[in-house]
């Protein structure tokens, strides 16, 4: 959805530099600045939103911004009621929180690709990519948590003992071990990485179509662009959806005792 | 595209983010959405009460109304017996006072009449004396014919 002119570089040069972090440090201790400021500002909007209309939620008539917050409350409420059985006091607020903010940073897709950059170069930032779901230290960030938290509860849910004859016992009996925790730690891994990777893949592959629409003449992409914006609407909301429910699965899962 | 370390930072906000969710965010929402579900059942158990309470009064209504229509013809029956009665003993009344009246007229009369009987044989005896000497005065003796004379006045009074 951009309305800028191409970088002087060429078109390679301008989708490298869309695709470039602002970025500081060296090896390891890289810090994407960008990724970590849209989160963190993002992440601020949802809760203090969010906290507004907690702390003057009545049992009255809600206002709207209470009736929005309540709507994507019950939202998800329903969707953990659905898949997880028993009580938790996590996995409701962590899959609003999840919900919430991918659809935050995802919705940042649909900011026109030139505006932020132009911004931060005029106040001399080089680089700066906006949408934080398209750096895989975002999502993983995302999914690593969520797999560490399925980890504890099967290992509390099922015992310490419980969570080791799972992975070593199943699906094939005790003749078979080797074999079973390959496969157990396959899946287990699966968990996260298809979580990270397809938020990921999205993201980045959204966000590259609308850099390559920018670099079509200006008459053109109004044509293009704006089918995709509103198409990409879609693909924001199911992909947080997504991420969601998946959460709510794999906690669940992690909860059934065999 | 290297995994470096935002991706710790972004663990550490992701972390705070649901610990902040997890303390100031859900439970109110969700506690006000308890409450509001609480407060229309309760909303709706109290018009089934009050309809209940309803079709009650409408019941007892009925019912009073039956009482009272039944008090009310009984009323109206008494007070017409008690009519009836009033009417029958005036109309005795009545019938006593006017034979009594009658009574009282007709002996009036039988007197009066009496009385003009009297009168009218006084009348008729002297008349006849009068007559009977105006025939007899010129050849009858008074004196001689005296005890004849008195003998018809007695007849005739």
């Amino acid at each position: 959805m951009a309305t800028e002119a191409h970088s002087p570089e060429g078109a390679t040069g301008y989708i490298i530099h869309h695709l470039t972090p602002l970025a500081t440090g060296e090896g390891f201790w890289t810090l994407h600045l960008d990724t970590l400021f849209f989160s963190v500002v993002l992440g601020a909007v949802f809760l203090v939103l969010f906290m507004k209309a907690a702390e003057k939620a009545t049992s009255g008539v809600p206002g709207p911004l209470q009736n929005f917050a309540e709507m994507l409350v019950e939202f998800v409420d329903t969707q953990v009621k659905d898949s997880f059985h028993g009580r938790s006091a996590l996995i409701a607020p962590l899959a609003l929180s999840i919900f919430v903010w991918v659809w935050l940073m995802n919705f940042m897709d649909l900011i026109p690709v030139d505006l932020l950059p132009s911004i931060g170069k005029a106040v001399g930032l080089s680089y700066l990519r906006v949408v934080p779901s398209t750096d895989l230290n975002a999502t993983f960030a995302m999914s690593i948590s969520v797999f560490a938290l399925i980890i504890f509860y099967s290992v509390k849910v099922k015992g310490p003992i419980g969570f080791a004859k799972e992975m070593l016992l199943t699906p094939f009996g005790p003749w078979m071990i080797p074999f079973n925790l390959l496969l157990k730690l396959v899946e287990e891994i699966a968990k996260p990485i298809s979580l990270g990777l397809r938020l990921f893949g999205n993201m980045y592959a959204g966000e590259l179509i609308f850099i390559l629409i920018a670099l079509l003449p200006w008459y053109i992409q109004p044509a293009l662009s704006l089918p995709w914006a509103i198409f990409h609407i879609l693909i924001i909301t199911l992909q947080a959806f997504i991420f969601m429910v998946l959460t709510i699965v794999y906690l669940s899962l992690a909860h059934e005792d065999h | 595209m290297s995994i470096n370390a935002t991706l710790l930072g972004q663990m550490i906000t992701f972390a705070l983010l649901v610990l902040f969710t997890m303390k100031y965010v859900w439970p109110p929402l969700m506690q006000a959405l308890e409450e509001r579900k609480k407060k229309i059942a309760e909303g709706l158990a109290a018009a089934d009460k009050g309809k209940q309470d309803l079709e009650n009064a409408e019941k007892r209504a009925k019912v009073l109304l039956k009482e009272a229509k039944d008090q009310a013809a009984e009323i109206v029956n008494l007070a017409q017996k008690r009519a009836n009665d009033l009417v029958d003993e005036s109309k005795d009344a009545a019938k006593q006072e006017g034979e009594r009246i009658v009574a009282a007229a007709k002996a009036e009369t039988d007197r009066e009449v009496q009385a003009a009987k009297e009168g009218l044989r006084k009348q008729v005896s002297t008349l006849a004396i009068a007559a009977a000497e105006q025939i007899l005065k010129t050849e009858v003796d008074q004196n001689k014919h005296k005890e004849v004379l008195q003998d018809l006045k007695k007849q005739l009074g």
